[in-house]
């Protein structure tokens, strides 16, 4: 087992398998969210913010969801470090704009402007519905809970910084997935000649789902209120 | 028709006289060189000139100079292989070239490709990825009946696409990390195809990517740009074939 987690097809399948489970986790983060903008009286998402905190099998999966950042996050550097030993003497002149995309040279880039996103969102509502409570509590359908929506309503429709932080965030998320999606695939070995400009098209499609889903939100509070 | 000439031209190129050296660029000044030249042909030129004035003449790589010995490599302007698709250096044109331009050469810049001298890099390290797996020693016996073992068209077709790997190195020198996975993709997938090779597959695909390890060419990361560079196009397809083989070899020791 340590021998394939030193090689290099194994330390990338870390990358792949981290990759896709994060990929699974955005598709259920962006549903819930979507909610935001579907119900301005707040109800829908609180319900359903309140069901993602008590649901036993979410509180398991969060553990496992922060350790698959850690995970994604740190062996990334790891791997970029030793790609980057592979070429100690660098081209005077490089001209790769020819045969390949600018993402899939920057995901390192992409992923670290991602992570500067994470951290602040995470500060924003994780760290405060989680740890320093200071959310409101509403009661809907008898049932106390947090008033989530507040908390996130109010954040974006007072700062039009944070309103732009969370667009960009999610625009370079897009970015990001649009040459993750796909190669994650690849390096798992699911992938052949007809399948891979499949999931190269349905990685752009998710990666703009994703980017425009995320968007959307911050903006809609910013136009409508 | 007659071909153009190129009435001056700039070239930069890297110089180091030996693996120790530091290694400098210098630029020489050529002129009246016809578009119909080769790249090869070119700098041919240039070191009869750089003779005639009792300079050493700049080492390149070279050989059958047909685009299939894979022996000419050669960073040109920014690229592997210079400013065309599909060839390698000596089946470059100098058409491809603008008159009174500035071309930049440079060697292949690899931790696992050393430069010996000038724009010659030591590519043994694909010799020993090769010798790590790449080859069948299954015994095959006497000469079969043609017709012995039927192999569709497909497989028979894409070993040949894979097989048409001449080993030149532009894919690792092309590549943001100098890996060398679409060679011994290229390797892996020719043999895996076919009969007398699938039976040594997966000890393959474990040996020569536990060498390309060791050699310190670096990961892949799928950007592709292997594909566009290579003389043969050779197709990052087989990169995901090796990853399978690679996977299901450790997965089911």
């Amino acid at each position: 087992m340590s021998k394939f987690l030193t090689a290099s097809i194994g330390r990338k399948f870390i990358m792949s398998i981290s990759g896709l489970f994060l990929v699974m986790f955005l598709a259920v983060h962006l549903s819930v969210n979507l909610l935001l903008i579907f119900d301005d009286s707040g109800e829908l998402f609180n319900i359903a913010a309140h069901f993602m905190v008590t649901n036993p099998l979410i509180r398991i999966v969060e553990p496992l969801l922060g350790l698959g950042f850690l995970v994604h996050i740190i062996w990334s550097f790891f791997l970029e470090y030793q790609n980057w030993k592979a070429r100690p003497v660098k081209y005077n002149q490089k001209n790769p704009a020819v045969a390949s995309t600018w993402t899939s040279r920057n995901m390192l880039v992409l992923g670290a402007l991602v992570l500067v996103f994470l951290i602040i969102h995470i500060i924003n509502f994780y760290w405060v519905i989680r740890f320093t409570g200071g959310v409101q509590e509403i009661t809907i359908n008898g049932e106390h809970m947090e008033d989530t929506y507040s908390l996130v309503a109010g954040l974006f429709k007072t700062s039009v910084i944070y309103d732009i932080i969370y667009v960009l965030g999610g625009i370079l998320l897009g970015f990001h997935l649009s040459h993750g999606f796909w190669s994650a695939f690849h390096t798992l070995g699911l992938s052949n000649k007809q399948w891979m400009s499949r999931l190269q098209i349905i990685g752009k499609i998710y990666a703009v789902i994703i980017a425009v889903g995320f968007s959307i939100i911050p903006l809609y509070f910013l136009i409508k209120f | 028709m007659a071909d153009k000439i190129l009435k001056k031209l700039n070239i930069k190129v890297w110089r180091q006289n030996n693996a120790q050296d530091k290694g400098r660029f210098e630029t020489y000044t050529i002129e009246n060189i016809s578009t119909g030249s080769s790249f090869l042909e070119m700098l041919d030129i240039l070191n009869n000139n750089l003779i005639e004035e009792g300079k050493d003449p700049i080492a390149f790589d070279h050989d059958c100079r047909e685009g299939i010995c894979g022996t000419c490599s050669l960073f040109i302007n920014g690229r592997a292989h210079g400013p065309d698709t599909e060839v390698t250096t000596c089946q470059l044109h100098m058409r491809k070239f603008k008159d009174g331009e500035t071309i930049t050469i440079e060697p292949w810049r690899a931790a696992a490709f050393p430069v010996i001298k000038d724009l010659v890099v030591d590519r043994t390290a694909f010799e020993k990825i090769l010798q790590a797996g790449g080859y069948i020693s299954v015994n095959t016996g006497g000469v079969p009946d043609a017709n012995a073992i039927p192999i569709s068209h497909e497989d028979a077709e894409e070993s040949m696409d894979a097989a048409s790997c001449i080993g030149c190195g532009a894919c690792v020198a092309a590549c943001k990390n100098s890996s060398a996975m679409l060679f011994v993709s290229a390797k892996v997938a020719h043999l895996a195809k076919l009969p007398q090779g699938k039976v040594e597959a997966k000890s393959r695909a474990r040996k020569m990517v536990a060498k390309m390890d060791e050699l310190g060419f670096g990961g892949c990361t799928n950007t592709g740009a292997c594909e566009v560079e290579c003389p043969k196009s050779i197709s990052i397809t087989n990169i995901a074939r090796l990853n399978r083989e690679y996977l299901t070899a450790r997965f089911s020791e």
